[in-house]
């Protein structure tokens, strides 16, 4: 297969993409890893005149910890690269473990973190625990940075709130309290398969008892969500099995599943419940994030 | 970025260098050439198959500076300057690779089609792992499709080929 004709460029720097971003407006595209802008683009689902490479960017491959601000993931580290990130094992194992969930060892060499999530796939393995320990997006355009919660970057399938001019430059993970954090993903094999549930739990437990949980839903609603009714119900409570699973039902209630070729919308649900209960019986027993 | 000039259509063509099996190939391409496409028609390295063409299948990974990706996806005037093993790098000085002369003992391809993107996968393995369990053989494959699907003799000739190194 062939790609059609574009111009290319490779910036110097995140304020020379955003200039030409800027520039060629709603003709140019960026483009990181390639795997899904090629891929759109081989399907005609993207026509772009102009393809603005992030990839030699060498501010956007950082991973590191800065104390008093977090754990800080550039959004062009590729997911094999957070995978095996000895700083992201050492402070959140779990968002190693949701890298290597996604796609295959190939597409995990070469897929950004930022290409996944300004991709906006409601099925993404990344953006779940990362909500869930709380994370914010830097995003810098021609007028400026500004910073938000991930979970507000999303605005529907594919879609992110981000301006034309504007790209994903870092996450961070801010340092919390939680003591345990997961991502469950069910798909419909082990490896390349797109997730027909993922749920992301990190819990804040004192002696037994839940001082502070976020779940969030992948999959099963337009953009990743919070089951926030399910986070509410849990607190102050003492964590058990029975506790879990009412959670678990609550949950199934906050999310807007479709039916498509992978699962039904009712399915959808009643596995957010089953995996609601998992993750959290995890997150409290494992007891690392 | 790499240097260009704008042909008689008005096409910017890239000259890019790219180091492909050790050797070194100063090229005039399009942006929009893959490199899969590169490889098999710039450089006649035909063993690099092509399918899926969107991260399925796997049968077009490379070695790209050390680990495999499937470069149906990649664009070649991204790699200008990197280092790129295909099949055909794996023998040297007319001896098979020791995953070559496995996949034969265990007769793992059988119509051969995936084969050249399985060795690749299990050759980027093997540089990080040289004794990996049979899960991460599988894990490190995962990724490549055998329309005929052999797995388990593709399985056990890679972890053949890691116990003889």
């Amino acid at each position: 297969m062939y790609l059609p004709d574009f111009e290319y460029f490779s910036p110097d720097s995140v304020e020379e993409a955003c200039q030409l971003l800027s520039k060629y407006g709603s003709k140019a595209k960026a483009i990181a890893g390639g795997t899904d802008v090629l891929v759109k683009m081989k399907s005609d689902l993207l026509a772009p005149e102009v393809l603005i490479g992030l990839g030699q960017l060498s501010p956007l491959k950082k991973i590191e910890y800065v104390p008093g601000k977090g754990v800080v993931i550039g959004s062009g580290v590729t997911h094999n690269e957070v995978r095996d990130s000895k700083v992201i094992q050492e402070k959140y194992m779990s968002v190693s473990q949701a890298a290597h969930h996604m796609a295959n060892n190939q597409v995990r060499n070469r897929g950004t973190i930022g290409g996944n999530i300004s991709n906006a796939v409601p099925s993404a393995d990344m953006p779940p625990i990362l909500i869930s320990l709380g994370a914010t997006a830097t995003i810098v355009g021609t007028k400026g940075e500004r910073t938000l919660p991930l979970e507000d970057v999303f605005a529907g399938p594919n879609v992110t709130v981000l301006e034309q001019d504007e790209i994903i430059t870092e996450f961070v993970i801010p340092d919390g309290n939680f003591t345990g954090s997961t991502y469950m993903k069910f798909g419909l094999r082990a490896s390349g398969a797109l997730a027909v549930v993922g749920v992301a739990a990190a819990v804040q437990v004192e002696d037994g008892v839940i001082k502070d949980a976020r779940i969030v839903l992948g999959a099963v609603s337009p953009t990743p969500v919070r089951a926030k009714k399910a986070e509410s119900f849990l607190k102050d409570k003492q964590a058990s099995e029975e506790l879990f699973a009412e959670a678990g039902v609550i949950a199934s209630g906050e999310c807007k599943p479709i039916s498509d070729i992978r699962a039904s919308a009712e399915y959808r649900k009643d596995m957010v419940r089953v995996f609601t209960k998992r993750a959290l019986d995890a997150a409290v027993n494992k007891g690392h994030v | 970025m790499a240097n260009y000039v704008v042909d008689r259509d008005g096409i910017k063509r890239y000259l890019v260098t790219i180091t492909v099996n050790g050797n070194k190939y100063t090229k005039m391409i399009k942006a929009n050439s893959l490199l899969a496409n590169f490889l098999r028609e710039d450089l006649d390295l035909t063993g690099t198959k092509k399918a899926c063409e969107q991260g399925d299948c796997g049968a077009c990974t490379v070695l790209l500076n050390g680990k495999p990706v499937n470069s149906c996806m990649v664009l070649t005037v991204c790699v200008d300057g990197q280092e790129v093993q295909t099949v055909e790098g794996l023998e040297s000085n007319g001896k098979l690779d020791i995953l070559q002369e496995k996949f034969i003992e265990h007769s793992a391809p059988q119509c051969g089609f995936c084969a050249p993107g399985i060795l690749m996968s299990a050759k980027g393995l093997l540089a990080d792992n040289p004794h990996p369990t049979e899960k991460e053989v599988r894990e490190a494959i995962a990724g490549n499709l055998c329309r005929c699907t052999g797995y388990v003799h593709y399985v056990e000739a890679i972890l053949d080929a890691a116990d003889s190194k």
